[in-house]
């Protein structure tokens, strides 16, 4: 292919998280990165860096990807610190080169909470995720039961903004970024996508009660209303939505005391 | 030879499917839970097959190499969705969109297949919009489409440029419910390395636990692949770094026979290559042709100035010019191949000289910036992050990039492959797309075989199962498996050579790009196929594979993925050079018009190539299945 770029190349110092396994312990281990094309994503340094590592026969730094174009979530560096890097709503996988100045110490970090385990040395393991989902992320519709999808009317307003919730990636940054390592924006993310639709009302107060009880169980903490997370979260999904589901939280916990259910448990007739 | 019966049900095209589900074997729902089976993979069309079959009773396995079925590639898709609903009132029908695909794929599906994918598309999005996928809508609370291209009505569905996630995440969500609910049970990070077959029967698979690298054995009464396409044997592609075609070769090398292997679809609209660090090209949506007007200038000279200075006289809006009907919304096969041309003109743009301007000026004005970024502002976003650009200010860049393959798996009218009780749905088998895809018909194909077609069939052949008969793990034909596999595992760690997995992947996709891509001629592909098998011979000798067997390894992952990928190269090659005749994203110089345009051979090459293994080191054997075209008639697809 064609090497062409007329920007300047530049070189930098690795300070690289290494850990061999869940119960390992884990350290910072420098690596040099020299003459790197400032159009090359962070992810394609890792790989010049490893294709190194690998011609010596040495083990390469482990580390989640896959898209590479911040769509399924599963890149998850702490970079310098900061979930995803220096800059708003990016994926680690959107990070490149030329945000860094020639010379720069870069640290690479794992996304660090206690729901989310090291598996090796940048990977953490966020099964977590998917219990909360399977704990009522969904509208139950089997195939073949649907109704004409324009059956029912959704509002131009409410389905733009069950989008901008929707758009959620799954990546664990927000939960990265909190000091309590909470997953409120995540789960709001996903109770208000569903919740805004008419399609989701029949499920709206078991989802919201399945959900936080499962992430709660998970380990997941508080939210302290500093919305770190909205911040570091890659589709920048508004901390508003953590507001709507605290409210759709009370109110089916209100609901789940007070309204009568059916005894006929299981379906009657 | 192998058996290769399509099973295409008698009577009129219109009524095959209703008639088959009519006619078809059913499971009594009793006996539902006794069979148990296998889906390996968790995009679009293993998803939707796994926890439709969960709802029906049967007992799921569902196996990911990802760490959630939520990062299946299947997730990238940007563009939308076909369905045949008509619901522009612009004269869209069953028909036309069956019409549309068969032609698309320049005659070279099956008739039936398509048929009932168009018949099904239109519940696909009532089974969507009910799970509460936010499909785009107008003011009035209806659902919005666009167009896409190589059809004239507008029948696509879309969520902002996010579609493939919205849909899948809606998939995902079915999955998790049945998850929870303990009908599926979800393995991630486990990656099928082989496939076993008890009796001529798929029973089971073996997997590779990715974070401990044990070997696990899982038996079953029918196993599904839905595991996506191959289109990473070129290296470079628009595809997520982890696709491969490892589940599909693998279960090739017990028999199942691989369809079409050299059908795949360069994609004309995709960021072009910036250096040779690069690990992926990254699409812009086909759905930016409906606003973006696509040129080179016209005189070589000014392909060097900014874009801006270039008058429209100036201008070569090449695409509108050489196929007015269609214009900028000209299939993928026929666009990429005209950019190239320009190119190879020497009218190329940018510092390589391989790219094209997709412009949006025009649309602008007429629109608005702020209309153009609602369209497609995510898409404006990606193209700025990668190049530093502003496309609202001057032209994007673009270029044709590997984006799909038709090939894959060949399977029955009812998904099934030549192995009995081994399924391929989704990008993974071969079936319904022909010689090209049209755009929007991979998530519709998809969730059509996952929903609406396999919760069907597989019952035809559950049926003639015996409950309880699936074999134990402790067979011989599991221990034989799992040996091989770490037989292969030991050889590719103790290889110990000097260069790493990716200098041969870069190696193997520069062959095919050059050999076996947008243009193919005979020389080139004999060429590919000595020098392909030197590089493997050399990959096996030189590899370096670091670490142990027992652990979290990714360099053995992309290793293992990495030989299949040769071997597979090789094969395409071989399909490329026996298909004579140039036919959708099968272009072979030998075989064209004088205009340039694909001249394909009927009389000779109507019928689908589906390859059977014959044992290491020995050459294929090209089956043959006849492509009959009753409602149709086949004709010089033309876009002019
Ligand atoms: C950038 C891009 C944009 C696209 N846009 C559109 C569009 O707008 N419209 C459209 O119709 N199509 C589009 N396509 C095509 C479409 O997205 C794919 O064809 C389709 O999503 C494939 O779905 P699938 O379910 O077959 O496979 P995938 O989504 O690729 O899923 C494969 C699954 O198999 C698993 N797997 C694979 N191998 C193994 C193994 N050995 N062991 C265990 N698990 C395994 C993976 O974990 C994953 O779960 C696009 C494709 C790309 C690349
Ligand atoms: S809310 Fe944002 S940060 Fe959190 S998982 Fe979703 S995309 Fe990632
Ligand atoms: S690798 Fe997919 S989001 Fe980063």
């Amino acid at each position: 292919m064609v090497a062409s770029t007329s920007s300047k190349l530049i070189s930098v110092t690795l300070r690289v998280w290494r850990q061999e396994g869940p119960a390992a312990e884990g350290r910072f281990v420098e690596y040099k990165a020299a003459n790197l094309n400032p159009n090359m994503s962070l992810l394609e340094m890792l790989d010049v860096v490893n294709d190194d590592l690998e011609r010596r026969g040495e083990d390469p730094i482990a580390f989640a990807h896959d898209c590479r174009e911040g769509i399924c979530g599963t890149c998850s560096l702490m970079i310098d610190g900061k979930p995803h890097g220096p800059h708003r709503g990016v994926a680690s996988c959107q990070t490149y080169m030329r945000s860094f100045e020639d010379g720069a110490v870069i640290t690479l970090e794992p996304f660090r909470a206690r729901p989310f385990p090291v598996q090796k040395d940048l990977i953490c393991d966020r099964s977590a995720f998917d219990r909360i989902q399977q704990a009522g992320g969904f509208i139950t519709a089997r195939a073949g039961s649907a109704c004409d999808a324009n059956a029912i009317p959704v509002p131009k307003g409410a389905a733009d903004l069950a989008m901008d919730a929707a758009q959620c990636i799954g990546c664990g940054a927000c939960v990265a970024a909190c000091k309590n390592s909470s997953a409120m924006l995540f789960v709001a993310a996903k109770v208000s996508h569903l919740g805004l639709l008419p399609q989701g009302q029949a499920e709206r107060d078991r989802r919201v009660l399945g959900m936080v009880s499962t992430m709660d169980e998970a380990g997941f903490g508080n939210c302290s209303n500093q919305y770190e997370c909205s911040a570091a979260c890659p589709k920048l999904i508004s901390h508003d939505f953590i507001a709507r589901m605290n409210r759709d939280y009370l109110a089916a916990s209100v609901r789940s005391v007070f309204q009568a259910e059916s005894q006929a448990a299981g379906g009657g007739a | 030879m192998a058996n290769l019966d399509s099973r295409i049900p008698p009577g009129p095209l219109a009524d095959k499917w209703r008639k088959h589900k009519a006619d078809i074997k059913l499971v009594n729902p009793a006996n539902k839970r006794k069979y148990e089976v296998i889906v390996v993979g968790a995009g679009l069309a293993g998803s939707s097959a796994a926890s439709s079959l969960a709802d029906m009773g049967y007992r799921v396995k569902s196996i990911v190499f990802h760490d959630s079925p939520r990062r299946a590639h299947s997730i990238a898709a940007q563009g939308g969705i076909n369905a045949a609903k008509n619901y522009q009132n612009d004269g869209d029908s069953v028909h036309r969109l069956f019409y549309d695909t068969i032609k698309g794929g320049d005659y070279r599906a099956r008739e039936a297949n398509v048929h009932r994918l168009a018949e099904v598309s239109v519940n696909i999005i009532d089974q969507c919009v009910a799970q509460g996928v936010p499909f785009a809508r107008e003011y009035g609370g209806l659902l919005a489409n666009r167009s896409f291209g190589g059809a004239q009505v507008s029948r696509t569905f879309y969520a902002r440029g996010q579609t493939g996630q919205q849909l899948l995440l809606g998939a995902y969500s079915a999955l998790s419910r049945t998850v929870g609910q303990g009908l599926v049970e979800l393995i991630t990070q486990h990656e099928m390395v082989d496939l076993v077959v008890v009796d001529g029967h798929a029973k089971g698979v073996i997997t590779r636990d990715l974070v401990t690298g044990q070997l696990h054995r899982h038996a079953a009464d029918a196993v599904i692949l839905a595991t996506g396409g191959y289109g990473n044997v070129f290296n470079l592609s628009t595809y997520a770094r982890g696709s491969n075609t490892t589940a599909i070769w693998r279960a090739y090398k017990r028999g199942a026979c691989f369809g079409n292997p050299c059908y795949t679809q360069i994609h004309p609209t995709c960021i072009p290559v910036s250096g040779d660090y690069q690990s992926k090209l990254t699409l812009m949506s086909e759905s930016l042709r409906n606003d973006g007007r696509i040129w080179v200038p016209k005189r070589k000279e000014d392909c060097g100035k900014d874009p801006n200075t270039i008058p429209d006289e100036d201008r070569d809006y090449f695409l509108e010019r050489i196929y007015p009907s269609f214009g900028n919304l000209a299939p993928r096969d026929v666009s990429s191949r005209a950019a190239k041309r320009m190119c190879d003109e020497g009218r190329g743009v940018g510092e390589t000289g391989l790219g094209v301007y997709l412009d949006f000026s025009h649309a602008i004005k007429r629109l608005g910036e702020a209309g153009v970024r609602e369209r497609y502002g995510n898409l404006f976003d990606i193209y700025h992050e990668i190049t530093n650009e502003n496309a609202y200010r001057t032209p994007m860049r673009i270029y044709p990039a590997v984006h799909y393959t038709m090939g894959g798996l060949w399977v029955d009218y009812n998904l099934m492959s030549n192995v009995p009780g081994l399924f391929v749905l989704g990008e993974a088998n071969f079936s319904d797309h022909g010689a090209n895809r049209l755009g929007a018909s991979a998530l519709m194909q998809g969730l059509a075989d996952g929903y609406f077609v396999i919760p069907y069939t597989i019952g035809d052949y559950l049926a003639g199962q015996k409950p309880g008969s699936r074999p134990s793990t402790d067979a011989p034909a599991f221990r034989q498996a799992e040996e091989n596999v770490a037989s292969q595992v030991a050889r590719l760690l103790g290889a110990k050579g000097r260069e790493p997995v990716n200098h041969y992947h870069r190696r193997l996709g520069q062959l095919m790009w050059t050999h076996c891509g947008m243009a193919r001629t005979r020389a080139g592909l004999e060429q590919a196929i000595q020098e392909i098998g030197a590089l493997r011979e050399e990959f096996w000798r030189n590899v370096s594979v670091p670490g142990s067997a027992g652990s979290l390894n990714q360099a053995l992952e992309r290793a293992g993925r990495v030989a299949d990928f040769i071997e597979l190269g090789e094969l395409m090659c071989r399909d490329a050079l026996t298909r004579e005749e140039s036919c959708g994203g099968h272009f072979r110089e030998e075989h064209q018009y004088p205009d340039g345009e694909c001249k394909r051979d009927d009389t000779n090459f109507a019928h689908v190539a589906a390859w059977e293994f014959q044992g290491e080191g020995k050459v294929p054997l090209r089956n043959v299945e006849p492509l009959h075209y009753e409602a149709v008639k086949m004709s010089v697809r033309s876009y002019k």
